[in-house]
């Protein structure tokens, strides 16, 4: 079957059962997404369909629909989006094996929500995961996302 | 405390390092260096002046060789020899370098030794210098303990002014102008008509000199980075997704594997039907391995959906099936022939006892996972002369016996490359996933073999925290507090962990007390005895280690005290601190705090003092009592470490300790039911998350005479300084982590 993934078209050749995040990580080698929980507890494989931000272990690759587009296709370190951007001016990683899902997380919400409030951003947050304990930092780094989205 | 009689009736203990005992030394054998590993293969032309740099004609690279699973360790050891290399970031590679006893870790050695962290006597610090001479004999490289920093101060920032020197001579050599008359920066020697050599175009040069050692430190006020904000290493990559941690890796040829272990941990496996699973589409094969199974599959996938299919027959556990057995066993360990080392005894404490009114409380801590976000994985390939591993490690000469043991390869044969690990918080000080990946790739020789354990896996094997419970028994007088006697008993873990490694630990464990025998307290009768539970399930090092415990028992404790005597919380703890450093810590928590100004209705702070790892931290928690419960609104933390290296890195470990220590003892625990852990995702033991993180404020303090790290000391503070804020808000004293059994949060 066929998907596309950060603008490119792959063919693979797999279960539809199989969850996109295995797809993109064992079929494709995207690694930016990342194997956490397995059942949508953590949010470290987020990525966005059509720009949304879904859980890629929930999706079954058969049930796909849209565009997919992961870390590595949000930005790169030669073109960083305004996420990846806050992300390293606040420094927010520690390990920073959640900040893939975190970062496509905030993205998603900050092309819906251009100026969340503090309680936007908790809802949108607080289901992806973070065991460094970056919290702080995430809260900073969305809001100056934002300023520099608006701006 | 730190008499030289009392050494004499204590070994000694590395917290959680082997020491195997029989090792005899003499002063040559401890001052004779380890041999460079840099220097084995070596290419023409490249220059190594110690075991940390290495320069080719084309690149500086820097070793690297504490695991940095998060806590930025490799940017930290990378600063402290471009400091004296006069070389910027991006001017050079890092490397986590070779297993190799080159890399031992001397900073162990101030927790191992049975002194008050703040005993600077003559014999506690040659006792601690001994120490430091025996983990240089068996080349302990760990990372751990909080020590990669005290570890590499000294030791990386000399291995900088070496190799600067060294290439200053170099270029004088090629020149003929005079060493004095050179200057370095920015990764080239400067000539005094201003134009340079890089330091690459004198590698070939530099190879043939003798490295120039014993160079002085240079004067800390002209430093360029140390103390300053860096951006760290990884910052970029962490936020691009272009970060390559272990379980990224792919090798030519790799099969994908997962592993399921029996969940009663260290027992057989009796039997298993695979069937099922072998008939799958994309399962290529199933291996039995020690206690469980391997299965090979096309995708990662794949092989946990076969590892599901296939029925098993798992032995029984060799520790209690229920949680009920464990706690019986905690609480029946109270008795003389399990007293491990009675740890502190000032004053009279039975005579201050004696008819005074008795406060008693007993406290309690449960076993918790470590669980950090990437999944126990490992990569091994096994051939006929050579294993080649791929994975995170903590103690990675250690896994090199462990793999030995398994592939029977001399261990020079074995090439470990160590990883960035996606947290760890002590998980990646275990072995579990090399010895499975290598376990399977040995009956797969020639193919490389990655071994992903799922979640449920990873928490079904995780060796947690120690369990274990406090009894105390005090007492006031005229609004101070005069009297504490504390006992506290737990399982050991480091004899749990060292045990698997085959090692014992001589000695009593001075982690089942971590965090309360060694505060800087001076209560007049003050008594603290370590009882020893035996074994239970096996247990292993956690983020703080055994202070995780101990200064929820000995902090709340104390609390509990000074509310019996009528005392402020902060005043009286400031009354009893007899260390100077200690004190200014609680000072400035207090200001930062606005401790004493009024709050409203249904609101509480609480205080908290631990000093772990030779770091005094403070903090202060401030709740709101909700009709949803309780609130955490903001958190106060001062510390004092010596000296921040970089205060960015600083601020957000300190936030990241806070929130670990916090979540935990709000809602995680590990329980066990047939033998099994019954938590088997994050949905049961679910730490802090974004929503319930409250603001955290810090500061770090400079007033120690030692630098010290940064990664565990704000973990001890956090559970008792937000159950001394609910009792503050609510009247409500919880004496058990984690306390979402008495009280909800919000």
């Amino acid at each position: 079957m066929k998907l596309t993934v950060n603008g490119m078209t792959h063919d693979v050749d797999v279960s539809p059962d199989m969850p996109l995040l295995w797809v993109l990580r064992d079929e494709l080698q995207i690694t930016g997404v990342k194997y956490g929980c397995g059942i949508a507890q953590c949010g470290a494989c987020t990525v966005h369909v059509d720009g949304v931000a879904v859980r890629s272990c929930q999706v079954p690759v058969g049930d796909l629909e849209g565009e997919v587009t992961t870390i590595e296709g949000l930005g790169s370190p030669d073109t960083l989006h305004a996420v990846q951007e806050a992300w390293i001016e606040h420094q927010v990683a520690q390990c920073g094996y959640c900040q893939s899902g975190q970062m496509m997380q905030a993205a998603s919400l900050l092309s819906e929500t251009a100026s969340p409030t503090d309680e936007e951003i908790d809802d949108a947050m607080s289901g992806n995961l973070c065991r460094c304990g970056t919290y702080p930092r995430i809260r900073a780094a969305v809001k100056t996302a934002a300023a520099k989205m608006g701006s | 405390m730190g008499k030289a009689a009392k050494i004499a009736r204590r070994s000694f203990l590395i917290g959680s390092v082997a020491l195997a005992g029989g090792v005899a030394f003499g002063t040559y054998m401890v001052r004779k260096p380890h041999d460079n590993p840099l220097a084995n293969d070596l290419k023409a032309g490249e220059a190594t002046f110690n075991p940390w740099v290495l320069i080719s004609n084309e690149t500086v690279t820097l070793i690297v060789p504490h695991a940095d699973t998060g806590q930025g360790v490799a940017s930290m050891q990378a600063a402290l020899i471009a400091e004296e290399l006069d070389i910027e970031f991006g001017q050079f590679e890092t490397s986590f370098g070779v297993p190799s006893a080159a890399y031992y870790n001397t900073a162990m050695a101030g927790e191992a030794v049975p002194f008050m962290p703040t005993d600077k006597s003559f014999a506690a610090e040659t006792t601690r210098s001994v120490m430091g001479g025996i983990i240089k004999l068996l080349g302990a490289q760990v990372t751990g303990g909080s020590s990669s920093t005290p570890d590499s101060y000294d030791k990386l920032r000399a291995a900088g002014a070496s190799a600067r020197e060294t290439l200053k001579l170099a270029a004088s050599q090629r020149t003929g102008v005079a060493v004095a008359d050179l200057t370095t920066s920015g990764g080239a020697v400067v000539f005094p008509d201003g134009t340079s050599l890089a330091y690459t175009d004198l590698a070939a040069d530099a190879a043939e000199l003798e490295p120039v050692v014993d160079v002085p430190l240079r004067d800390p006020r002209t430093w360029r980075m140390i103390g300053k904000e860096m951006e760290r290493l990884d910052v970029v990559a962490k936020s691009t997704g272009t970060m390559t941690y272990g379980i990224d890796l792919f090798m030519d040829g790799m099969i994908n594997g997962t592993v399921r272990m029996n969940p009663r941990k260290g027992a057989p496996l009796n039997s298993f039907d695979a069937t099922a699973a072998e008939a799958m589409k994309g399962v290529r094969k199933v291996l039995q391995i020690t206690n469980g199974v391997a299965v090979l599959a096309d995708n990662t996938w794949t092989a946990f959906q076969a590892a599901d299919a296939i029925e098993y027959d798992w032995a029984e556990a060799p520790y209690p099936a229920e949680q009920d057995v464990h706690w019986d066993e905690v609480a029946a360990s109270f008795t003389e022939d399990r007293l491990d080392s009675q740890w502190r005894n000032d004053g009279d404490i039975e005579a201050a006892l004696e008819g005074a009114q008795i406060v008693e409380a007993e406290y309690r801590a449960p076993y918790v996972a470590h669980q950090p976000m990437e999944p126990l994985s490992a990569i091994a390939k096994v051939a006929e002369h050579r294993v080649d591993v791929w994975v995170t490690h903590q103690m990675p000469r250690f896994a090199l016996q462990q793999i030995s043991a398994i592939t029977g390869h001399d261990e020079t044969q074995i090439h470990l490359h160590n990883q960035y690990g996606g947290g760890s918080f002590g998980h990646r000080l275990e072995f579990e996933n090399v010895k499975v990946a290598v376990e399977a790739a040995n009956q797969m020789r020639g193919t490389p073999i990655k071994i992903t354990f799922s979640r449920e896996e990873d928490f079904a094997q995780d060796f947690t925290r120690q369990i274990g419970m406090s009894r105390s028994k005090g007492a006031v007088k005229d609004g101070k507090v005069i009297a504490h006697d504390l006992q506290i008993a737990t399982v050991s873990s480091s004899r749990s962990q060292m045990g698997r490694l085959g090692q014992s630990v001589p000695g009593p464990d001075s982690q089942i007390v971590a965090g309360a025998w060694e505060q800087p307290y001076s209560i007049p009768n003050f008594r603290v005895r370590a009882y020893a539970v035996p074994e239970l399930a096996p247990t292993s090092s956690w983020r703080s280690v055994g202070a995780s415990s101990g200064g929820f028992f000995s902090d709340c404790a104390l609390d509990e005290l000074i509310h019996a005597a009528g005392a402020d919380p902060l005043e009286e703890r400031l009354r009893l601190m007899n260390d100077d450093v200690s004190r200014k810590v609680l000072e400035v928590v207090g200001e930062m705090s606005g401790w004493g100004s009024p709050l409203g209705p249904n609101r509480g702070r609480g205080v908290a003092f631990v000093l772990s790892f030779g770091v005094p931290v403070a903090e202060v928690v401030e709740v709101t009592n909700t009709d949803a419960g309780i609130k955490i609104d903001k958190v106060w933390v001062a510390a004092d470490v010596g000296k921040v290296i970089d205060p960015v890195n600083f601020e957000n470990l300190m936030q990241g300790g806070v929130i670990w220590g916090l979540g935990h003892a709000m809602n995680s625990e590990i329980t066990y039911s047939d033998g099994m852990a019954e938590q088997s995702n994050f949905y049961t033991h679910e730490g802090m998350r974004l929503n319930q993180c409250p603001e955290i404020f810090v500061i770090g303090l400079e007033n120690g005479s030692a630098v010290k790290g940064i990664g565990e000391p704000p973990v001890p503070p956090a559970a008792p300084a937000l159950a001394n804020a609910i009792f503050a808000a609510t009247g409500q004293r919880i004496r058990e982590m984690p306390f979402n059994k008495y009280i909800d949060f919000v």
